[in-house]
């Protein structure tokens, strides 16, 4: 036996535990459940709710479970009687000043202490004084709270300092009148904030834009994956008859532990918002008139067979993989390598050295390992709220992170450095000086001339004195003019430290968009194509017969596209939901459902492939992306276009990847590269957190937040 | 507001000094020490905008200033009269009448514990816990100054000379 175990015995079973361990630690793992309200694995331990208690022999009274360490010879007892009457003595106090309201609290039939007092409760109370009365607070549009209800767990407070990392709610007062809150009158603000009403074990913080809209006993939970960011966190909905009633995470430690953004948990919101599209429309005569499927998708295939090899597609990045493909498989029927997904970016001159698919260069679970990270053009709290999270994790580990970028964001750990005064260009080019670039023949005409500062020397010491280390590029390095030269000088950079190179990339599938082949270079599986076709910046402000977009507005989502100077003869839309803007540009409008109401797959930024079924009935008329696609596939006359389900359409596609992880990284050696025009104007690159794709812009909740209204007066 | 108009020039040297009694990082432990020197510079209580400044200068989130301010008694949170009087009503000294004189001085001043007088004269403590002189019960402590042994001429006497 090594010397950091110790033997114990729990209600008589001998059991080996870690030295140090608590107790309730131990009695988890063997099953020994022991009743806790302030308890999280996620948090510190605060002890405060005592109704751990158990009976350990030889200890003059009973222990709190969570803040014992376990010792050797130790003899646990969680149930015997002596146990449960400690367990029930703290039940009776903590329902002193409970109120008896579980039949108007959202928590009602999934409360813990509901179910605990089911347990451990008397049936009568012998209290009969005053009980306590806590006036409710307006902490924003997110978490609604009846604070008569809390039990003093704690568990938010301490999910504010040790996890968000600010400090929003506080215990204020003390004794009888002690209470949670934020003190003054203010709006959480943070993008993991709702976790708390997760956390909360009794109903005091609940879900607001859910409440008394179902009970949980009415609803089904179906697993599924956020659709917002190449995280691709693992969610349930929670469904009553069809409709997606709230999300909720589903843990997974290797990719969302058991947390969700804001955005992941409030966005589907907008499954049911006014804007949804309904039924196929057509515009004839300048006029939009109701069509049907049928008619609708024989014009779209006869407009489509007559562009042919001219045909221009747009899909989104958050469009699943089984989209993605079969838009791809149509484009190659057609004879058209006008095809892509990129719809932000502005500099394809390097896509020949872009990796196969965007990866992050290590697992999502590595992140907050490293002990040196460079996150480069990234508001990485808004793109990838949970890459943040492990990105703190690892800076309190003593990680030294770094960013650079044009905006200064707020961090809620130490920085080691910001870089931002210089322009991101002109910051990177120093730190790759600084990290000893200059006879790369990649760089050497970026960095002629470029002495690094001080800073940028710790940054590039940050990175090449770690064990293990990482350069990141965000969404505003991908988005910039002078994409190609931040890529090639980042890839440097990387190498010359030894750091993993990776992308946070766009949208929910940027991964699966590319190995699927949505691509105007590359085919699926990441062979060059035989004849380049035109890039979505091209495509977008080009001319044709035929443009087809999918899941993707003119506008917020395909910025180089001017609905009132379209090039192309006939535009149509699949879509979740109708815009002005796209009924100003597009002559067909096709209802394709949302994240929620089709199957699909989407290959998150660490390459994990996540597939998911259908949740929700689609609302209207409205049919799955990949339904559409296969009978457009059909209609056309494409072969093997047969698929009975999405499953067929994703082991199509695996099975032509083969069993070969895809490449990351970055294929910048040799070519110099010149840097391009354009400043780094952060406002134009940057895209709020709440406005990046149709769903999360017709979220009410989302977009009553203080950071949804920093985000508009932004733009 | 920024600290220079909140926190005054001396304020901010006793914040210093409340600092440097412990080790770097721990600034959280100078929050008590920062209060008092800067109520005593308000008449007794404390504003917001001097919480907030309090956690700028200390470089901490808000909230754990104002966890601070409302936990302990000696802290007040709105305006209260200049004078603090506080009556002791742990077992002692209402043993020894500390209820009574409780009763004669809020028919005196015509308010309860927790209010001020109208003029601003007089602040009457909520509630006040022992005060370790139970040997001269019943006792008050009249702005830091403790009064034994008391009867109602005297506790009188005491709060008629305050101005």
């Amino acid at each position: 036996m090594s010397d950091d175990m110790v033997n114990l015995e729990v209600d008589g079973r001998p059991v080996q535990a870690r030295k140090g361990q608590m107790i309730i630690e131990v009695t988890d793992a063997v099953g020994a459940y022991v009743p806790r309200f302030c308890y999280h694995e996620k948090l510190s331990i605060a002890a405060n709710c005592r109704m751990c208690l158990v009976q350990v022999e030889k200890a003059p009274k009973p222990l709190p479970a969570c803040a014992t360490p376990v010792g050797e010879g130790m003899k646990i007892f969680t149930r015997s009687p002596y146990a449960i009457a400690a367990q029930k003595a703290t039940m009776e106090f903590l329902l002193i000043n409970h109120p008896l309201d579980c039949p108007i609290c959202d928590q009602g039939g999934e409360c813990e202490l509901q179910d605990l007092a089911m347990g451990y409760g008397r049936d009568v109370s012998r209290y009969t004084e005053k009980k306590r009365v806590v006036k409710d607070k307006d902490i924003g549009p997110l978490v609604s709270t009846d604070m008569t209800r809390c039990i003093h767990c704690t568990r938010c407070v301490r999910f504010g300092q040790e996890i968000a990392g600010i400090p929003e709610l506080g215990t204020t007062h003390r004794g009888e009148n002690m209470k949670i809150s934020t003190y003054i009158e203010k709006s959480i603000d943070h993008e993991l904030s709702a976790n708390i009403i997760d956390l909360c074990p009794v109903g005091a913080l609940n879900n607001k834009p859910y409440r008394y809209s179902a009970r949980a006993w009415e609803i089904e939970q179906r697993a599924t994956v956020a659709p917002h960011d190449c995280v691709g966190s693992n969610i349930y909905a929670h469904v009553l008859r069809g409709t997606v009633k709230r999300i909720v995470p589903r843990p997974n430690e290797a990719v969302n532990e058991t947390w969700i953004s804001d955005r992941d948990r409030f966005s589907y919101e907008a499954i049911y918002s006014a804007d949804r599209l309904t039924t196929p429309r057509v515009r004839e005569n300048g006029e939009w008139r109701d069509t049907d499927w049928e008619s609708a998708l024989k014009l779209l295939a006869e407009k489509l067979q007559a562009a042919g090899k001219d045909a221009g597609i747009l899909l989104s990045p958050s469009s699943t993989t089984e989209e993605a493909y079969l838009l791809a498989k149509i484009a190659g029927h057609l004879g058209s390598p006008n095809i892509d997904h990129r719809l932000r970016r502005q500099d394809f001159s390097d896509q020949d050295n872009d990796p196969e698919a965007p990866l992050l260069g290590l697992e999502i679970a590595a992140l907050e390992q490293v002990d040196g990270a460079f996150v480069v053009g990234s508001s990485i709290r808004r793109e990838a709220p949970i890459l943040a999270h492990r990105l703190r994790k690892a800076a309190l580990r003593g990680a030294r992170v770094s960013f650079a970028c044009p905006e200064p964001e707020s961090y809620h750990f130490g920085v080691h450095e910001y870089l931002s005064d210089a322009g991101l260009l002109t910051e990177l080019a120093g730190v790759a000086a600084a990290a000893g670039c200059a006879s790369n023949p990649s760089v050497r005409d970026l960095l002629a001339g470029v002495s690094a500062t001080a800073a940028q020397q710790r940054v590039a010491a940050s990175l090449s004195e770690a064990g293990s280390s990482v350069v990141l590029l965000g969404a505003i390095a991908e988005r910039h003019p002078a994409a190609a030269a931040l890529r090639t000088l980042a890839a440097a950079i990387a190498g010359a430290t030894d750091s993993a190179l990776g992308y946070v990339s766009e949208g929910a599938n940027s991964v699966g968009a590319s190995l699927a082949g949505a691509l105007p270079h590359r085919e699926a599986g990441g062979a060059a194509r035989g004849a380049k076709g035109r890039c979505a910046a091209e495509i977008a402000t080009g001319k044709g017969p035929a443009l087809l977009l999918f899941g993707a507005e003119p506008g917020p989502d395909v910025p180089a596209f001017a609905s009132e100077k379209r090039g192309y003869g006939f535009v149509a839309a699949c879509t979740p939901f109708r815009s002005d803007a796209l009924e100003a540009s597009a002559d067909l409008l096709l209802p394709v459902g949302t994240f929620a109401e089709t199957s699909g797959t989407y290959v998150n930024c660490e390459g994990r492939w996540q597939s998911f079924a259908g949740v929700a009935r689609p609302v209207g008329e409205a049919r799955p992306g990949w339904k559409v696609l296969r009978v457009l596939g059909n209609l056309l006359d494409a072969p093997d276009f047969d698929y009975e389900n999405s499953e067929e359409v994703r082991d199509e596609l695996s099975a032509h990847l083969g069993s070969t992880p895809p490449k990351g990284g970055y294929a910048g050696g040799g070519k110099p590269v010149k840097a391009g025009a354009g400043s780094d104007d952060a406002r134009r690159l940057d895209v709020p957190m709440y406005q990046v794709d149709g769903l999360v812009r017709r979220a009410t909740a989302l977009q009553r937040t203080p950071e949804a209204i920093r985000g508009r007066e932004g733009c | 507001m920024s600290d220079e108009q909140a926190l005054s020039e001396h304020v901010r040297h006793e914040i210093d000094r409340w600092k440097g009694r412990f080790p770097e990082d721990r600034q959280r432990s100078a929050v008590i020490g920062a209060l008092h020197a800067v109520q005593h510079e308000n008449n007794g209580y404390l504003t917001l905008e001097q919480m907030n400044a309090v956690a700028d200068y200390l470089r901490l989130p808000p909230i754990q200033v104002y966890e601070v301010a409302t936990f302990y008694s000696m802290f007040q949170t709105r305006p209260v009269g200049r004078n603090n009087v506080a009556i002791c009503t742990n077992v002692s000294c209402m043993l020894r009448g500390a209820e009574e004189i409780v009763a004669h001085v809020e028919r005196k001043l015509g308010i309860k514990v927790g209010e001020s007088t109208a003029d601003g004269r007089i602040y009457l403590k909520r509630e006040e816990e022992c005060l370790a002189a139970c040997c001269g019960a019943p006792m008050m402590m009249v702005n830091h100054k403790y009064h034994e042994n008391l009867t109602i001429a005297e506790v009188d006497k005491i709060l008629d000379g305050l101005d």
